[in-house]
């Protein structure tokens, strides 16, 4: 018994540890946005052209980094088409990110058709469980270098809005328009660039999708972790530190169900897989009561009036 | 001063709608522009994508009722968008009422498939309705009673509700003779909707457009539809003016997810048969698409439903004459909607579309 509990505990972390780091790079993303005022939808489109244009750079290029960094170029693109489009008076951004998220999957599967069959040169692990001899330990520890940049950028992102210029005036632009307008900060421009490197963020996501697990590109390579990057912020209370947690905690509940699974549980596979969602839904109802409620919340988000 | 000017100005009315018709048409003519670019950098040539387009949507009568096949779900899951958008909620969650929706709607089936077939239908179109209406009624019920926002509550509950999909579909009720595509069991060859007279379509297309219809009604020429639309132009004021707030967001998230459970029975009994992946093709999220593009008005929803089924339906074409991936047309519908809600930017813009701009 304790023994199964234990196997069961190993996948969930090696689980967590495998495909926490889309979900850790798409929330920061989504968390640089809306500290600026805006919320990006679009992120899932993000994702997956990242995703694509990883994948297609690294097998033109050889070079498995050439492919990150071309897919953090295509989505600060697609990020800046967000955010211009979305400065225009008027344009709704809740409904803009749906488009964006259509354009983007619709160009990533259109320029990616020729790469589903051939075989990218992927980035390579690092083993983090060198010490164990247990097989299991060390394949579970096998990190991905993309995990690591991301705790990096989290940490960068805190220590940004905390302790610069640039961070605090994101922040004041998010927070009250007003404030912004009087002390003369660019409003629009500064969403633009929140946006474009939010989106640049989600890219990089991406990349890890196609050059590291599952490690291929097809059309369904994501299964939604852009979409859920709206739910991850507000599960962290737009702070990039709890981004990390709560990255690793929806990679453990969606490896749930297929750790339970190895010991010979199959009851529930779907339900369990729901498991973030329905926590997503909990946080949001608990923090939601009341008006403005949510701390941290960014004033001139459009979701949040 | 302005309302003055209003009051003698007696062509404004009709300069306001030549603006709403005007805004969404240049947006689709520019979006048509930027996918001419795009396919001449391919050396594709737009003239001929124009006409497979429409020969492959419109041209003869078997692509005729391609596009109107596809159109079908497409006007219900707008409306599942537009109803509650009426009141400025923006539900994208859709997906998961055509799906528990249809599912619903063959677990109400199964039981009676030895009655008549109308008795199935019956019991069909309701179940599959009231799961939609209260799937889509638990994100109205969180905005209205726990303020909590609508579009993020109903996107989660749209991933819960395709697992319990999953979870029914792929378990308890599957049939062990589906191999490779888990499946309910059927409903049964007899019990299958035929199509309807005189046109060789599935009665999905004409439920559709009564469902529109009725919607515009609703929204347009009655007392409830007017509350609706003054909570959607300031929530504040409606509610000082003591009207029924939560009611209102409730009634119309369950119209509106009565309509695409609706949809999802109704693929169903017409097409599939059975409960199963096929009802997760994404009718929902065009039907965001849709709704936006008719500007939330029933109405409109009928021809954009219709043009965005016929562009479905020409990518088969465009495959095989143009060699161009079917993802093309994802591209192209993901160009008009980014143009058309760019295009949002233009209404006030102009002086001569505004109150007394010709007196």
């Amino acid at each position: 018994m304790m023994d199964s509990v234990g196997t069961v505990l190993l996948a969930m972390l090696a689980g967590s540890l495998r495909v926490s780091t889309p979900f850790l790079f798409v929330s920061l993303g989504e968390c640089l946005t809306e500290k600026s005022g805006r919320i990006n939808l679009g992120n899932e489109g993000v994702l997956v052209l990242g995703a694509m244009v990883a994948y297609a750079t690294s097998y033109e290029t050889g070079s498995p980094w050439a492919g990150v960094l071309a897919a953090a170029v295509a989505g600060l693109l697609l990020g800046a088409l967000h955010g211009g489009v979305c400065s225009l008076a008027r344009v709704n951004d809740v409904a803009m990110g749906i488009a964006i998220m259509l354009a983007g999957t619709g160009i990533a599967f259109f320029f990616g058709k020729p790469y589903v069959q051939p075989s990218a040169t992927l980035l390579p692990g690092i083993p983090v469980g060198f010490w164990s001899d247990n097989a299991q330990v060390r394949n579970a520890l096998l990190v991905c270098p993309l995990f690591l940049l991301g705790i990096a950028a989290a940490v960068a992102l805190h220590w940004c809005f905390n302790a610069t210029r640039v961070g605090l005036r994101i922040r004041i632009v998010g927070d009250s328009q007003d404030a912004a307008l009087a002390l003369g900060l660019p409003i629009d421009r500064t969403r633009l660039l929140a946006t474009a490197f939010g989106s640049a963020l989600a890219g990089i996501g991406g990349a890890f999708l196609s050059l590291y697990y599952p490690g291929s590109w097809n059309e369904g390579l994501s299964s939604g972790q852009g979409l859920m990057a709206v739910a991850l912020v507000v599960f962290s209370r737009w702070n990039p530190i709890n981004c990390i947690y709560a990255s690793l905690l929806f990679g453990a509940a969606g490896a749930l169900g297929p750790s339970l699974q190895t010991v010979g549980i199959t009851w529930g596979y779907y339900l369990f897989y729901a498991a973030p969602y329905i926590v997503t839904l909990v946080v949001l109802i608990l923090t939601a009561r009341g008006g403005r409620s949510l701390r941290g919340m960014p004033g001139q988000l459009s979701i949040g009036r | 001063m302005n309302t003055l000017i209003a009051a003698t100005d007696r062509w404004y009315p009709l300069r306001r709608s030549a603006e709403a018709v005007l805004a969404p048409l240049v947006a689709l003519i520019g979006a048509a522009v930027l996918f001419s670019i795009f396919l001449l950098f391919l050396d594709a040539s737009p003239l001929d994508f124009l006409d497979l387009v429409w020969r492959g949507a419109f041209g003869s009568s078997f692509s005729l009722q391609n596009t109107v096949q596809r159109a079908a779900p497409l006007l219900l899951t707008a409306l599942c968008v537009a109803i509650p958008g009426q009141l400025g909620l923006v539900i994208i969650g859709g997906e998961a009422a055509v799906v528990l929706g249809g599912l619903a709607a063959t677990v109400a089936a199964l039981p009676l498939i030895n009655t008549s077939p109308i008795v199935v239908w019956a019991a069909m179109a309701v179940a599959g309705s009231a799961m939609g209406a209260f799937w889509i009624g638990i994100s109205g019920w969180l905005k209205a009673k726990l303020n909590v926002n609508e579009t993020i509550a109903s996107l989660v509950l749209a991933y819960v509700g395709l697992a319990l999909f999953n979870h029914f579909v792929e378990g308890l009720l599957r049939d062990p003779a589906s191999l490779n595509k888990p499946s309910t069991y059927g409903i049964g060859d007899d019990n299958m909707l035929g199509t309807v007279p005189w046109f060789d379509v599935h009665p999905g297309l004409p439920v559709g457009i009564v469902a529109c219809v009725l919607c515009w009604v609703l929204i347009y020429r009655t007392s409830v539809g007017f509350a609706c639309r003054v909570t959607g132009g300031n929530i504040r004021a409606a509610q000082l003016q003591g009207l029924p707030v939560t009611k209102l967001i409730l009634l119309a998230c369950a119209i509106g997810g009565g309509c695409a459970g609706l949809a999802g029975a109704i693929q169903v009994a017409a097409e599939y048969g059975r409960a199963n992946a096929s009802l997760n093709a994404g009718f929902g999220y065009t039907g965001i698409l849709i709704a936006f593009l008719a500007r939330f008005n029933p109405l409109a929803i009928i021809p954009m439903a219709i043009l965005l089924g016929g562009l479905g339906a020409a990518g088969g074409l465009l495959q095989r004459r143009m060699g161009l991936p079917d993802a093309t047309i994802q591209v192209l519908q993901g160009l008009i909607f980014v143009s058309i809600l760019a295009s949002d930017t233009l209404y006030g813009r102009f002086r001569w579309f505004q109150p007394g701009a010709t007196t």
